[in-house]
């Protein structure tokens, strides 16, 4: 099992773990491109899946965002737009937002449409106005799926913010990329080795989140069907 | 009945799959052929390239001007850098290979040879190539590492010769493909040869927009420019001289598997290396690179141009 | 595009190449999902540690896997195929699971008063009823599987994904829309061919509301008492109804 004998040792060896090529560096870099793209996915998928899914409209585009999004390859939309725009930041940030959007998206319209419609219908009946439907029934009822969206945009955006030291960035991706073009496997392995833990880190926090926020009625209720 | 639907669906994708497979592999050319060719098959040699423009378009010479006197080719482009292709023709996966000499030297055949004109290091690497493989004659073209600047820093900074960066270097990004920072003729060659450190290395591309651009945007203010990218002169760039000849003879030549390399296979590379000059690779990367014409239309028109074809 | 005319040799070869590359992999997956499948629902303690271990291979990043592979299998198709084939299973077992345990009660039993022996009331009862829920999955897969390919660029395997680095090296950014277009072209391809093979394939579905589906889908996804340490987990599931776009997993890099 030499790969995994390979990684060990360089994430063992102390000098990974300082200067401006340490693991403590690059971490930081690369959740930062991650969670500047999450952000603006979030900003724009939450509000525009809260409306579709509440107002029972869109999902054929809600439908067809998600296919077009697990299609469209990252690699190739990152180059695209760095060719296009001379290397601007727009490179790597329009293609992970791009590529975090869909599954926020649709988990979100998906969450808030399964919303039983007596619950709604109810919440009318008491007098509540669209927002407050909306605040107070739907979004808790769908916040289970909302979570899931995001955590699964998380895992992708980490996975692939890989490629954006392809571009000649920073992040986790440059031990992948300098280590190729140097034929230095070791660094190649250990780096793999960080992106696939941090993937896994964030799919736990995630987990973790999920049982902290969703009310535990909820929680109860999901398990019980 | 709904299960023998399902049996022929699953037949219907199975054989469509092995279609695809037949022909993928059937070709060969293209970045995926799988198995390396073993050496002991008869006469059909693989060509490989680099990562880089440049070189696949060397190797679609070479492939084309064999192709062209009856040998039977197979193609396997954009392997990476000579750390990762080089095992493989010393294996003998790969054939032939267009190289550069002196980077090919000291990267990965004796990295403390001080050979530095073409003779010298075409010497040296024919005394201590492994003796699987062996170079043919070298042409006239050269396409070198350089350290870039632009002109306009290159004013500002009274910049004519690698030396003169002495002044600035510790304030200074460099930028360069991954490997020069660990290659002997890289960072520590800079160190080593004129007592440069700078403030910090930035890896970019091969010599490639990356590049480009980050010495337009002045993400780095120096870099590793291969000097017959056609962007030096439309982009306004500096190629600093080498007065100690850090940067050996780069002359461009063919990396041979000894048993793939019969008379046939000679005669013709040796051919195409007596023709190639460095004007002409400026000229065939301008038509790559700001003219996007393709690589075989390329090759075919200088080899057409140049009567080996 | 006439550049996409004249360089159409290349770009079929790369073309073939990548379906290649992309399908091979969720051939072996659903031949390994179903009898992998089939025992999870039949041994139901074989069910949580294998949906541990799809997870897992669910949230590893494509590339990373590709490079783990080089130590093993060098620069070969193999190094790409591999992988993705690990990334259909996870998509494809929990998919058949789910598939063959929404069977209805009834039908089951059904089956057995007419005297179906256990294997043949898999194969013949409870597969084929599971087929919608199955080529959900297998659109996911196929989808995910063709946008991945073009990542293995990067180690110099990917097929159309050629264009991506040959582009970016030159430049060229018709070559790069070239490439976009087509694997976008053929994950949409692909996906149309499986909704008419679950069209062909399940003749009893026509006219079927889709809503009753996707609340069991909403019941499954959130299921929690089988999904143990790993929560909600069929988010890539997308269940039928018409969609499939439920969860909107995969595609990751």
């Amino acid at each position: 099992m030499s790969y995994f004998s390979d990684a060990w040792q360089w994430l063992i060896s102390s000098q990974n773990w300082h200067g401006s090529n340490g693991i403590p560096e690059r971490l930081l870099q690369h959740l930062e491109f991650t969670g500047l793209a999450l952000i603006i996915a979030l900003v724009i998928a939450i509000p525009a899946g809260l409306a579709m899914g509440h107002l029972r409209r869109g999902g054929f585009v809600v439908v067809t965002i998600a296919n077009f999004g697990r299609a469209l390859p990252t690699l190739g939309l990152v180059v695209l737009v760095f060719v296009l725009t001379a290397g601007s930041a727009a490179s790597w940030l329009v293609p992970l937002a791009a590529l975090a959007i869909p599954p926020m998206l649709v988990n979100t319209y998906e969450g808030v449409l399964q919303v039983d419609r007596e619950l709604t219908d109810a919440a009318r009946g008491m007098g509540m106005t669209e927002w407050q439907i909306l605040r107070k029934v739907e979004i808790p009822v769908a916040l289970p799926l909302i979570l899931l969206g995001i955590r699964t945009s998380a895992i992708q955006v980490v996975a692939t913010a890989t490629i954006a030291a392809y571009i000649g960035l920073g992040g986790l991706g440059r031990y992948i990329i300098d280590g190729l073009a140097r034929n230095e496997y070791n660094v190649v392995a250990g780096g793999a080795a960080v992106i696939v833990l941090l993937a896994l880190a964030v799919q736990g926090l995630f987990m973790l989140l999920a049982i902290v926020i969703v009310p535990v009625g909820l929680r109860r209720q999901a398990q019980a069907s | 009945m709904p299960y023998k639907k399902i049996t022929a669906a699953g037949l219907a994708a199975v054989a469509c799959v092995a279609v695809a497979a037949c022909s993928s592999s059937g070709s060969g050319s293209g970045s995926s052929s799988s198995n390396p060719l073993s050496p002991s098959a008869s006469n059909t040699v693989v060509v490989g390239s680099a990562n880089f423009p440049e070189d696949e378009l060397l190797a679609q010479i070479y492939a084309d001007a064999l192709q062209s006197k009856g040998v039977k080719v197979t193609t396997k482009f954009n392997i990476g850098a000579r750390e990762v292709y080089y095992p493989e023709v010393v294996k003998g996966a790969i054939s032939i290979i267009p190289e550069y000499n002196g980077a090919l030297l000291t990267t990965s055949v004796d990295k403390t040879s001080t050979a530095a004109s073409t003779a010298d290091v075409d010497a040296a690497l024919k005394a201590k190539l492994p003796s699987s493989v062996e170079i043919l004659n070298s042409s006239a073209a050269q396409d070198k590492d350089s350290i870039t600047v632009t002109q306009a820093n290159a004013a500002k900074y009274h910049l004519t010769s690698i030396a003169d960066l002495s002044s600035v270097a510790k304030t200074w990004v460099i930028g360069g493909p991954s490997e020069f920072e660990t290659r002997t003729d890289g960072i520590p060659g800079l160190k080593k040869v004129y007592g440069l450190t700078f403030k910090s290395f930035s890896p970019l591309d091969e010599s490639g927009p990356i590049t480009l651009a980050a010495l337009q945007n002045g993400k780095v203010q120096a870099a590793d420019v291969f000097t017959t990218t056609p962007q030096i002169i439309t982009d306004k760039l500096l190629s600093l001289s080498d007065p100690k000849n850090m940067f050996a003879a780069q002359n461009v030549l063919p990396l041979v598997y000894k048993k793939a390399a019969s008379a046939k296979v000679v005669s013709a590379l040796n051919a195409v290396s007596a023709k190639l000059t460095t004007a002409d690779l400026l000229a065939m990367n301008k038509s790559l690179s700001i003219n996007h014409e393709s690589y075989t239309t390329v090759a075919s028109n200088w080899l057409s141009q140049n009567g080996l074809k | 595009m006439s550049w996409a005319w004249q360089n159409r040799d290349q770009i079929g070869h790369l073309l073939l190449s990548h379906l290649y590359l992309a399908l091979v992999p969720v051939v072996f997956g659903i031949v390994v999902a179903i009898p992998v499948g089939i025992m999870c629902v039949r041994w139901r303690w074989t069910w949580p540690p294998i949906l541990s271990l799809t997870s897992i291979f669910y949230a590893l990043p494509s590339l990373a896997l590709y490079l783990v592979l080089i130590a093993y299998t060098g620069l070969t198709d193999w190094t790409v195929i591999i992988p993705l084939t690990l990334f259909s299973l996870s998509v494809l077992i929990p998919n058949v699971v789910d598939g063959l345990r929404s069977v209805p009660q009834p039908v089951q039993q059904a089956a057995v008063a007419m005297g179906f022996g256990r294997l043949r009331q898999t194969i013949q009862v409870e597969l084929p009823l599971a087929v919608p829920i199955i080529i959900a999955g297998l659109r996911v897969a196929t989808v995910s599987s063709i946008s991945l390919v073009s990542v293995g660029q990067l180690i110099g395997i990917g097929g159309l994904g050629y264009f991506f680095t040959d582009g970016e090296q030159r430049d060229f950014s018709t070559e790069i829309y070239v490439g976009l277009v087509l694997i976008i072209l053929l994950a949409l391809f692909f996906d149309g061919l499986l909704v008419l093979a679950r069209r062909w394939l399940t003749p009893w579905e026509a006219g079927r509301a889709p809503r009753g589906e996707r609340r069991r889908a909403v019941t499954v996804t959130l299921g929690g008492s089988e999904a143990g340490l790993t929560g909600a987990h069929a988010h890539h599931a997308g269940h039928a109804g018409g969609g499939g776009g439920h969860g909107g997993g995969g595609g990751h890099g």
